[in-house]
């Protein structure tokens, strides 16, 4: 006997919008996944400013984007889909720039979409500011960090969002210029990871290498992270926040419906676990056994691939996506350390900015509509060309306000007793840096 | 060299969003939307390159 009546759930009722808020509230174990990692592959005398880091960026985040952030992102109630502004040129129509309401006024009145739409947006903009943390571990100040997240959760990533989900002329591209169905990011590939993949490029950039790493004339020195349970369990945690992200932003950007939201979930399973698989055979085959850390960033590359791709892809082009995104990464890491010289600890521009660029490009690839290929090269260029120098430039004029780097006594006696004065592991002994011989 | 390099990748973006406006035929505009992504790489290149600190300039 059947006790429970099956619910009918069809997009746009109250369950399907309640089914999407469940799967919001599981979303941010993707950042805490995330915060693990950034904290397990800094080193043991950081490992406290990290973790703290992450926690107090988010909130920065968040706060930024509510103040400010969501009225550059579109968000006003009662303006299904985003308000924005538009200048007329060539003809067409260029809805450049959001103009929402400021400080959520009006948020409890709005329809549920609208605020769903938000929530997700708020826990993006969290995600974002966190990922370039990893990438200046060890010498990256706590107070600098948090501005730099005010300004990635307040300016840049807002406009992406209001450019791809909230009317701006990236997601019309399918309308105006008759490209698919206009720039695809369901799962804040390119709003949320390439941001944040770039800002971590603009940050290494601007505040250098960890003291010690590439030593005058030699080869760069090994500074292995001090924990990869934390990194490997930041990477366990992190799949069911993905999972949970990527079926929520099918649900409010592609209004999938929900016997398609299972497609969604195993299209991103398959994409992490091919590009682990890809990783560890690449790792296996060039250093005699597999690395547990550039595992870790293969695995991150994969869901970060499948934030593109899950909801237009078949399985089998999610695991040709994965597997991809797995050789990108850990050959990217070993390039941009050992042949261009870029300090990257946590291995988030390869992570996150490549496998968030590769995957929106297979998106042109796997989408069925004429023109996507185009339009989705159109958001990538928008990537490079907008936003890579719009951060720097940020984080450029930033760094003469608040100095990005802490001084280099700070950055021997490590960040945790210069930042926080006391360490994370206080009963543990921190065995000698042979890097400062 | 590195200010060069992301000052030559807005003008790719703002190539690719000419073959936007200006083509309207499909190949053409693809292979314009292209070369505008091209030009962006090219920059990107060049900032990397800018960026790379001199040996001598290592920290120790």
């Amino acid at each position: 006997m059947n006790l429970v009546a099956p619910i009918p759930v069809s997009a746009g009722s109250d369950a399907y919008w309640g089914l999407a808020l469940v799967l919001l509230l599981l979303a941010p174990l993707a950042i805490a996944g995330l915060a693990l990692v950034n904290t397990g592959l800094g080193r043991s005398r950081s490992a406290a400013q990290a973790i703290l880091g992450n926690l107090v960026i988010v909130s920065v985040a968040v706060i930024a984007f509510a103040l400010f952030g969501a009225a550059i992102a579109g968000f006003l109630p009662g303006a299904p889909g985003g308000a924005g502004h538009a200048f007329h040129a060539a003809g067409y129509t260029w809805n450049w720039i959001g103009s929402g309401s400021f400080l959520l006024s009006g948020f409890p009145s709005a329809p549920i979409q609208a605020q769903l739409a938000l929530l997700f947006e708020i826990v993006g903009v969290g995600f974002a500011a966190i990922i370039p943390w990893g990438s200046g571990a060890d010498r990256w100040r706590l107070a600098a960090g948090c501005a730099s997240a005010a300004l990635v959760a307040g300016i840049v990533c807002p406009l992406m969002m209001h450019w791809v989900w909230g009317g701006g002329w990236l997601g019309a591209l399918g309308i105006n210029f008759s490209l698919g169905a206009g720039f695809l990011d369901p799962g804040g590939a390119a709003t949320v990871h390439a941001v944040g993949g770039l800002s971590a490029l603009a940050l290494v950039w601007l505040m250098g290498a960890r003291a010690g790493k590439f030593p005058r004339g030699g080869i760069s020195t090994a500074m292995p992270g001090h924990n990869a349970v934390y990194v490997l369990f930041g990477c366990l945690l992190g799949m069911v926040g993905w999972l949970a992200w990527n079926a929520a932003g099918a649900i409010l950007w592609m209004n999938a419906p929900l016997a398609a939201l299972p497609l969604v979930a195993v299209n991103t399973v398959l994409s992490a676990a091919a590009a682990l698989g890809a990783t560890l055979a690449i790792t296996r085959y060039r250093f005699g056994k597999p690395d547990a850390s550039l595992c870790a960033n293969g695995w991150l590359a994969g869901l970060v691939t499948s934030s593109a791709c899950a909801a237009v892809a078949t399985p089998v082009e999610s695991i040709f996506a994965g597997l991809v995104a797995g050789v990108i990464a850990p050959l990217l890491v070993e390039l941009l350390e050992l042949a261009l010289s870029i300090d990257d600890p946590s291995g988030a521009i390869a992570a996150h900015a490549a496998a968030g660029l590769w995957g929106l490009l297979a998106v042109g690839f796997f989408a069925p509509k004429p023109g996507q290929l185009t339009a989705q090269l159109v958001g990538i260029a928008t990537l490079l060309g907008v936003v890579l120098p719009l951060v720097y430039l940020l984080f450029y004029l930033l760094n003469k306000i608040v100095p990005f780097r802490a001084d280099a006594d700070g950055e021997r006696m490590g960040m945790d007793l210069h930042e926080l004065g006391g360490g994370a592991y206080p009963e543990f002994v921190i065995h000698r840096d042979e890097s400062y011989r | 060299m590195k200010y060069a390099g992301l000052l030559v990748m807005p003008a790719g973006f703002f190539l690719t969003l000419a073959a936007l406006a200006l083509f309207r035929e499909p190949a053409q505009r693809g292979v314009f939307v292209v070369c505008g992504l091209a030009v962006e790489i090219l920059g990107l290149v060049v900032a990397v390159r800018g960026h790379m600190p001199a040996r001598s300039e290592s920290r120790l």
